[in-house]
Formats: C-alpha cells, structure tokens, sequence
C-alpha cells in the first residue's frame, strides 16, 4: 500500500476527490507520522486531533454525498503558530501568550477550512517569529530533518521541517524576513513569500506589520502554487490587502517554462561569506535555467547590502509597538499580581518573564529606534533605506522579469552555534530581506545539495509585485529538470527518521 | 564610544515595560550597542533628498462601510483573562486588573 | 509619587490675578462621533450598553486583529474641519502613539501626529458683546480608550485595591480638535473658554456628526491654561486640566487655575508643568499622574493603514453639506423670533438658542419657548446642577406642553406638573396629563356649583362686581381655582362669575 505521507498534495486531494482513500485514513497517516518522528524533529507545539479528523470527516462525506471537492479538499496541513485559529491554543512560540485559545480565525485560517483543507495542528516557531533558527522557542528548538543537530531555519522552523518531515504536505509560514524562505532553503523544499499584501494578515499576529506576509510552503512547486491560490485575496479586514486578482501561480506551476524568460543574478548577493558549496549548488542551478532557455544577466543592486541594517531597525520599531499588547491585563500570562503591586509593575514582571531574550533584545532596539531625538538617524533612516532598495529593484526588473541569488549564505548551522551572536544569526536573511523591505514576491526552490557538507541549498527568485507566478514558472522549471537530473525528488536524499 | 549606555538601556527597559534582572542588562548591554553600532550604517546611504517608505504598497483610502458587524460575546471577550490564584481575573463582567498608578478612586 | 505638600493651594483674588498676569489659554476637545460603528471595526458604539458586551478582537487589541478605518469617521472628519475653517490635507496618516496603560487595549493609540486631516481654522466668538477669534491648530482623527473604575476596599490590606476595566469605549472615533494658543482675553478668559466649548458642542450637533452630550463624554475638554506677567511676550509654563466636564466646570476651572497659578506666581513660586484633574465637587484642580520626564510616545506612521488622501472633488462635495455658519444662524433666529436684543442674548447665554428653535420648530411660538426654557426649565437645570440640554425632556415634549396650554386643555400651573412628570420619566406629556389626572375641568356644573359656593362665601366682593368693579372678579377666580386644585381653565371660570353676576 502506499505511504500516504510521501504524497504530493495534488496526488492526496486526487486519490480523496476519486474516493481512492479517505481523508480521514490520510488525516490519521500524517498523525501516526507525527507520532513516529515528531519526538526527534519538534515541528509541532500543539496537534488538534479532533479538530483534523472532524474536518476529515467532513470532506469524506461530502464526496458521499457527492459534492463538488475543491483542488486541495482533504489535504493535511501545518499551520505557523503565529495564527489565530478559534479555540486552539496560538502561542507564537511565546511563554506569555501560554494557554490562549483566540476567540476568532485568521483569514488565512478561515479560507482553508473554507477549501476543506484539514488542520494537523500549529507548528514551532521563533518566538515572535523573530529568529532564523527556531531555537528561540519558548518550547525548545526545532530540529532539521536532514540533521538533527543542526537547526531547520527559522523563524518557521516547523513548518518548514513538518514538511521535509512527511509529517504534513503542506504547511503555511510567515515571512518577514525570510522566514519561510530561509527554512525552506536548509531544509530542501518550496517556500513562498507572496506579493506583500496578496494575502491577509488578518489574525496573523504581527511582528513587523510593513513587512509579514503569509505563504505556503510544501515539497512541490506545484502543491505550493495549489496553497497559494487558496489563500491569497483581497480581505476587506486587512487594510494593507490588494484588491486585484490573484495572479495565477497555478497555470505557471504547471506551465513549468522559463524559455525567454530574462532572469538576473544580483551581483551583490554572493561571494565573500557566501560557503562555497552554496555558490556552487546556486550557479549549477542557474546555469540549468540558461539551458532550458531562460536568457541570464548580471544585475546591479546596490542596495541590497543594506537591506540587513535597515531591517534590523525596521522590524524591531514596529515590533515594539506591536509587542506592547502583550501587558497581562486582558490574555496570556499574568505575573505578580499579589494584589499590592500596581499594574505598572505586574506588567514589567510579566513582560520580563514572558519573553525570551531575542525578543527583548529587538523590542528595545526599536523603543530605542523610535525615541524622540534617534527617530531621524535610525528609523528615519532605515525607511530612505527601504525606498532606495525599492528602487533596486524597479531598475532591476526595468532589465529582467525575476532576480535571482542563493536563498542563505550558508546551508543549516548547528544548533546552539550562533545563539549568542545576534549579528551572525541576522546575516542568514540577508538575501532574503529586499524583498521584504519592497514587498515584491519571491520564494525558495531545492536546489541540490552543498557538496561541502551534504546538506540541502536554496535558489532565491524574486519578482516584481503581484508577479507572483513567475516565481513559480521558475520553480516547477527547475524542479522538473533538478528531479530529472537527480532521479527523484531532493528530498528523498534524507535520511530516514 | 559606545552607541548606547547601560543606563540607557535600563531605561529602554523601563519604557518597554520589561523588568530586566542586573545579570541581563550587564549581558544585554554590550549586545545592543554592537547591533546599533553595525545598523547605524543606513546613515551612510540615505541622503536628504530620498522620501521615506513607511508603506512597501502605495495604497491610499481604504474604507469600511459604517455597518454593524457581530461582537464578541462579554463571555467569550472575557475567556482569554489571565488567572490570578486559580482564577479568571475578571469581576462584574470586567477585566480584573491590578490597582493603576495616578488613577483616583 | 505626589508632592508631600498635599496641602490646598492658595488662591489668588481674581481681579489680583488680573491686575498683574494675562491668561493664555489652549483648549483641546475631544469630540465623540456619533458612527454607528467604531473607528476600526464594526462594533457599535451605543452608549450605556453591559460591559465588554460592544467589543471584537480588534477593538480588544487581541494578537493577529488589524484595524480598518470607517469611512464615515473621515467623512465627519472632513466635515468637522470645514466647518472650522481648516484646510483638509490631501494626504494625511494615522500614526502610533505607544504609551502603557490597562485601559488602552493594544498600549498604543491609533491618532494622528505630524499629518493631521485639517488644520489652521479659525471661529469666531461673541462674549459680553466682544468679538473674539480663536484660531484652529488642528483636528485629528484618533481612537478612544476603555473605562477603568478604580475599587478601593477599606480595612483590608491584601486586594486591598484594584481596577476593573470596560472596553465598550474602546476604538470610538474622537475628533480631536486644538486652539491655537489663545491670547488677549484678559478677564473673560474663563468665559471666553465657556464660550468656545459651547460653540464647538452647537457646531457639532448642526453637523450631526456627534451627540455632544458632556456629561457623558461624548464631548470632553481639557484646559490649558498658563499666566504671563502682563506686558509680557514669552508664555508662561501651563497645567493641562482634564476631566473638565460642563460647560459650567470649563469656566469654573480656567478660572480655579488661574486664581492657583496666579497666588503661585505672586508668591515668586512656579507653575509645575503638568496634568491636573478638575473634581467638580469641591471645584479644584488636583495634580495628575506624575510626569517624571516628558512622555516619550514614539510616534511613527501606522503600518497596518494606508493613508488617506481625500480627492478634492470629496472635499468639495462634503463642503456642501455643512449647516448654516453659527453667526448666520444667529442673525436669521434674531430676525424671526422678534425678541429684543437683550431677550436673545439671554437666550444665547443660556445656551438654549438651538433648544429654543427647536421647540419652535415643534410648533411653540418663540416667546412660549422661550418663557418655558429660560423659566421653569433652566431653574431646574440649575437645581440639578445639569446643562439645559441634558434635562430629560425634548423640545418637542415642551411644544407638546405649550400647545395643551393653548388648547386650554391644561394651564400654566398644570403645565409645571406636566414638566415634572416628564423630567421624572413618566412619559410623554399627554400621558402625564392622564396619569396624573391634570386636565383642567371645563365641565361647566362642576364649574358652576364651585363658582356658586364662591359667591355665596364672599358676598362683599359679589356686590362690588354687580356694581361693575369687574377686576375684582381676580379675587372670587383665585377661591374657585383654590377649590379646584388649580385645574380649571381660569377664563371660563372669570366667565362664568361675570355671567352669575350679571356684569359684562
Ligand atoms: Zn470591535
């Protein structure tokens, strides 16, 4: 019998739609996986068992009854838990949102139950989404499943190693750094950061609100393309949302052709601090692009390097204020309060004791950042910054349709190796940053891996702003060919957990 | 010189809200000044002339209709109150909070 | 925490304060818009509804919610600014003010900083027949804060104190709306400050952008106010009085405060620069939070908003829309009604011009509506110690109550019943009239049988009226309406005697 763990989700919603297998025998697959291998990997802070087989069961008898499956219906799936999703616990990696079950679903959430999409249960995570390693969950690290010792990326660590893991198909990350595309890239799979503003933010619980952005992250380009399209859309209840069609990521999934596509290499992201497996792994795959007819130039950002500074006074300001709420008076945790002390005070020992270093650290960057007299030098600053990184790119696609760079400087560390060098730690998102700062699309694709130490490397593609699905005419080109040249899929390289 | 102080980053802290322990501002310290000292680097490029982005999309006014929309229940607004001894910290239908500074009776 | 000297200020003669300082006054009003929903998110705005029961995850802050601007707010927004004589921004944003308290859901407030949507505005005022200019800075749009009530327990130390906190109020839209400073009032200062708040609570009601109601919130001013030595260019360090919540009380504590500052100076102390509390009890002002340092707020521009750029073409067409400028409005009223000038400016005084014109509206003449507001009502108002308007009735219920009165129906006296049902919240005034058994008896037997026993008890005066003296009938009409409990329709009585006693 199949292992329904190894299916795409394009197979898995097929063999449900044709009644070959229940959505509740692949639902229950992906739970015993869980339990096989999650011990080893930590992907998950929560499993919502009952609510997954519920919404299974569901799917199944709505074939019985035989009405219309959507194109993912039935399909297990890995949610970030950094989004609101009613009645389960959404802890954001964080000891001070400990115990908070959200009274209401983030869009996102709300649009997968909508396609029938079954909910496995929320994934580790950065606390605050704030990390490239997820070694900064409150709940302890996430590990990669092609080493355990080494970390699976971050911030979204667990969707990313759920995935590689064949504990879900799917998952869903948030990006506002690289936080889906950096974990894709260490851990060998797809990872997507759509056009800022081409999915809603509605319930996803903002570290940098100029920034984050929601995006799918599974082991095909295709599956990707398929999350993609069911989440993106305008939502009224996200200002910041684009109010234009979604761009069909889908056809060009399945289009899978980069013949003529002009596509530049950002001559800034690369060489010195780039490991040279990684350089190697990014050329060869570039060079493949240029084979399958895809026309390739240099390009010229020069920008680019410093988008890391920009970033790190950016999304710290906006993470200070958006952390404020976290103050014990009306959720999560409560410290102190001995009736004597004031409210002043019970929130300063909550606060001290809710968050983690790495929180603490950015949000007293951006206090810092944002106090009357540094406003101009820092933040100030860093959004000049951001407009010229804007304008990086607006030449750049003047000369080509998608840039192109290795995703992360260097494949997985190892855990622990960079957890006091908040510096060291910042430098694995700077390839992936611009994007953020812009709020242009771009994504991970496999890309082999780094000879030096066999461990996977990432292409990074960008496109303009709601030119989403040339990142994916990219992706499912090089996918075809890669799967083509290796003999399967990356992933099967891994280990066995 | 140092981009920031101890003494300023313990009143960061206090400004944030954050009760750091000594062992964490003496550790936290010399952190942050290395993280302010590599970003003010963003001075060297950003010249007078360049507008700030504050928002990656050029939206402009985005409305709502002015139309009711269902509310949470008091129960459900009140489920997620912290627990105070055991106990949900509400009262009377409010959030129990502890006795605000500078607020008279 | 406090100054140990919690000690009652000295205060300063008024007319002392005056022979050696001049007031400088900025006044900021926070108006509450009357949407039916809040300023980011569908919740209606009702006031007096069970606590936490008006409340969403976004307007409770809650992790992931993202606030969406109503559209209607800007409307009034925009509205409100032209009616001030400001000019709309083209583009403006809503900024981040971060600041810590537990009746601020997210621990910043969503308001505008460096971009508000109107500024440099100016109105006009009229003050014991002095005209006064008062420029505009600015009007904001902001968010409002939820309600804490402070739970004192005596006798017992642990729990001994805490807050409970509402957030019903939370995310209602606020106009806040700032002078310029405000100079050469001199003596008027505390009026002139009356004055403006009165104007800006007509404006508003004319725009029907807010309910205006100050005793609950839906309008609140807060007062600053500093003294320089006269001759004097440079500003002196001012207070900031909060929780002003009267138009009485706006005059009453500019006027505290200037008499506190002034007994400060001329005993060579100085003004603190700080938020003081206005307690309308004792009628003092008391020092607010402590302010160790200047609040740093960290303004910056909110992300989760897009701007707002109103077309001109919006702006033009909201402009349209606007009531009838104040003065006009004045003048057409004064042409009207025909009262004397000193009438009108009693009427304007008491702050019941737009009371007035609407009972007239409702079918009163003007002097009855008049003669009902400034009388009976504002001496009631006064003993309540409320605002005219905030009285329990309509000016429909008083045109109601004058057209029973025409109608002979009841009579002034009744009428003075008929308003103490209606204010007691017995119903409207027909219902009072009923349940309170007050129509006038026009039934001429009993009437008759009345005036019969009138006579006979007071043959002298039945004599004089027989003999033509018919102005003594006054005294025989007062037994009979004696007897009646007030309820007869005095002209037919007057009638009846005259007919009885064969005098015309
Ligand atoms: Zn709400």
């Amino acid at each position: 019998m199949t292992d329904l763990t190894k299916l795409t989700a394009a197979e898995t919603a097929r063999l449900i739609r044709d009644g070959e297998v229940s959505a509740v025998d692949v639902a229950q697959a992906h739970f015993d996986r869980i339990a096989k291998v999650d011990d080893r990997i930590h992907a998950f802070l929560h499993l919502d068992t009952e609510g997954a087989l519920g919404a299974a069961r569901r799917v199944d008898e709505k074939r019985a009854a035989g009405e219309e499956l959507g194109p993912l219906a039935g399909v297990p799936l890995a949610l970030k838990d950094v989004l609101a999703m009613k009645d389960v616990p959404t802890t954001c990696g964080s000891k001070i949102l400990e115990g908070w079950r959200p009274p209401y679903d983030a869009t996102v959430v709300q649009r997968l139950r909508d396609a029938d999409l079954v909910i496995l249960g929320k994934t580790n995570m950065d606390e605050f989404a704030m990390g490239s390693s997820t070694e900064n969950s409150a709940y302890g690290p996430t590990r990669n499943p092609w080493d355990t010792d080494r970390i699976p990326g971050g911030s979204g660590g667990g969707s990313a190693a759920s995935v590689a893991a064949y504990q879900a198909p799917l998952a869903i990350g948030t990006d506002t750094g690289g936080s889906i595309r950096q974990p894709a890239a260490v851990t060998g799979t797809v990872g997507v950061k759509p056009t800022y503003g081409g999915v809603s933010r509605y319930g996803l619980v903002a570290f940098s609100s100029s920034l984050d952005q929601v995006g799918p992250c599974a082991r095909t380009v295709l599956d990707a393309a398929l999350l993609h399209s069911v989440i993106a859309g305008h939502d009224p209840f996200d200002s910041t949302s684009i109010d234009q069609p979604v761009p069909p990521v889908v056809e060009a999934a399945r289009a899978a052709d980069v013949r003529g596509l002009r596509v530049g290499v950002v001559k800034e992201l690369g060489g010195e601090g780039f490991q040279p497996g990684v350089e190697q792994r990014f050329n060869e795959a570039v060079a493949l692009l240029t084979e399958l007819g895809a026309e390739v130039v240099e390009v010229s950002c020069p920008h680019f390097v410093y988008g890391l500074p920009a970033y790190y006074l950016i999304a710290p300001s906006e993470c200070s204020s958006n952390l404020a709420r976290f103050d014990a008076m009306r959720y999560g945790l409560r410290v102190g309060d001995d009736g004597i002390r004031s409210a002043e005070e019970v929130m300063s020992l909550t606060r001290e004791a809710g968050f983690g270093a790495e929180v603490k650290r950015r949000i007293m960057i951006g206090a810092y950042a944002l106090s009357s007299g540094y406003y101009e030098a820092y933040y100030g600053q860093a959004q000049k910054v951001r407009t010229l990184i804007t304008r990086d790119f607006a030449r750049a696609f003047e000369q080509v349709d998608v840039l192109v760079s290795p995703t992360t400087p260097t494949t997985a560390f190892r855990i622990g190796e960079r957890v006091d060098d908040p510096l060291a730690m910042y430098k694995a998102d700077l390839c992936t940053i611009p994007s953020n700062l812009a709020g242009n699309a771009s994504a991970s694709f496999p890309c082999g891996l780094s000879p030096d130490d066999g461990l996977p490397v990432g292409l990074h593609v960008m496109a303009p702003v709601m030119a989403d699905d040339r990142l994916y005419r990219v992706g499912a080109a090089l996918e075809a060919a890669s799967v083509q040249r290796w003999g399967h899929p990356l992933l099967e390289e891994a280990p066995e957990l | 010189m140092p981009a920031i102080s101890r003494d300023e980053v313990a009143h960061l802290a206090r400004l944030a809200r954050i009760d750091l322990s000594d062992d964490e501002l003496n550790h936290l310290a010399p952190q942050l000044d290395v993280i302010l000292q590599s970003v003010a680097q963003v001075s060297e490029v950003a010249a007078q002339d360049i507008p700030p982005t504050s928002h990656p999309l050029p939206l402009t006014n985005v409305f709502r209709q002015d139309e009711i929309r269902p509310c949470l229940s008091a129960e459900e607004a009140l489920a997620g109150a912290p627990i105070v001894d055991g106990a949900q910290a509400v009262e009377d239908e409010r959030f129990r909070v502890p006795r605000i500074l500078g607020e008279e009776a | 925490m406090s100054t140990p000297a919690a000690t009652v200020p000295d205060l300063l003669d008024y007319d002392e304060v005056l022979e050696r300082f001049d007031p400088v006054l900025g006044l900021e009003v926070h108006v509450e818009l009357n949407t039916l929903t809040k300023m980011f998110c569908g919740c209606p705005t009702e006031f007096g509804a069970p606590p936490n029961s008006q409340v969403c995850p976004i307007c409770l802050g809650m992790p992931g919610s993202l606030p969406v601007v109503n559209g209607k707010a800007v409307e009034s927004a925009i509205r409100i600014g032209l009616a001030l004589g400001c000019d709309i921004a083209e583009w403006c944003r809503f900024a981040r003010k971060n600041y810590f308290y537990p009746d601020m859901p997210k621990n910043f407030q969503i308001s505008q900083y460096d971009e508000p949507i109107a500024i440099s505005g100016e109105v006009e005022l009229e003050v014991e027949g002095q005209t006064f200019k008062i420029g505009i800075e600015r009007a904001h749009m902001e968010e409002d804060t939820g309600k804490s009530t402070h739970v004192g327990v005596t006798g017992r130390i642990h729990g001994a104190e805490y807050s409970i906190v509402d957030y019903n109020r939370a995310g209602i839209p606020l106009i806040e709306i700032v002078t310029k400073p405000i100079e050469g009032t001199g003596a008027l200062a505390p009026q002139v400050a009356r004055a403006y708040v009165a104007h800006l609570r007509d404006l508003m009601r004319a725009l029907d952008v807010s309910d205006v109601r100050m005793e609950q919130g839906s309008l609140r001013c807060d007062a600053n106010v500093s003294l320089r030595p006269l001759g004097e260019t440079a500003y002196g360090l001012r207070t900031e009085t909060k929780n002003v919540n009267s138009l009485r009380s706006v005059e009453r504590a500019v006027r505290y405060e200037m008499c506190r500052q002034g007994a400060l100076l001329a005993a060579g102390g100085k003004v603190m620069q700080e938020t003081r509390h206005w307690h309308e009890d004792t009628g003092i002002t008391t020092p607010g939070r402590s302010k160790e340092q200047a609040e740093d707020y960290r303004y910056f521009p909110e992300p989760d908003l897009v701007p707002v750029a109103p077309s001109r073409k919006w702006v033009e067409e909201l402009g349209t829309t606007l009531p009838e400028p104040p003065a006009q409005h004045r003048k057409r009223l004064f042409e009207a009604w025909g009262f004397t000038e000193m009438e009108f400016r009693d009427v304007i005084g008491a702050g019941a011009l737009l009371l007035v014109e609407a009972t007239v509206a409702a079918g009163a003449t003007p002097a009855a509506a008049r003669k009902w507001w400034l009388g009976e009502l504002a001496r009631r108002a006064k003993e309540t110690e409320v605002e005219l308007d905030a009285l329990s009735i309509t000016p429909a219920q008083v045109a109601e109550i004058q057209a029973l009165v025409d109608a002979g129906k009841i009579n002034d006296k009744l009428a003075r019943e008929v308003f103490d049902g209606v204010l007691a919240g017995e119903g409207s005034p027909e219902e009072v009239v009923a349940a309170r058994g007050l129509a006038v008896v026009s039934d001429d037997s009993a009437l008759g049988a009345a005036v019969d026993r009138a006579i006979e008890a007071n043959p002298d005066v039945a004599e004089k009226i027989r003999g033509g003296k018919v102005a003594a009938a006054g005294a025989l009409i007062g037994a009979v309406m004696k007897e009646m409990r007030g309820q007869a329709d005095a002209g037919r009585v007057r009638e009846l005697i005259l007919e009885r006693l064969g005098a015309e």
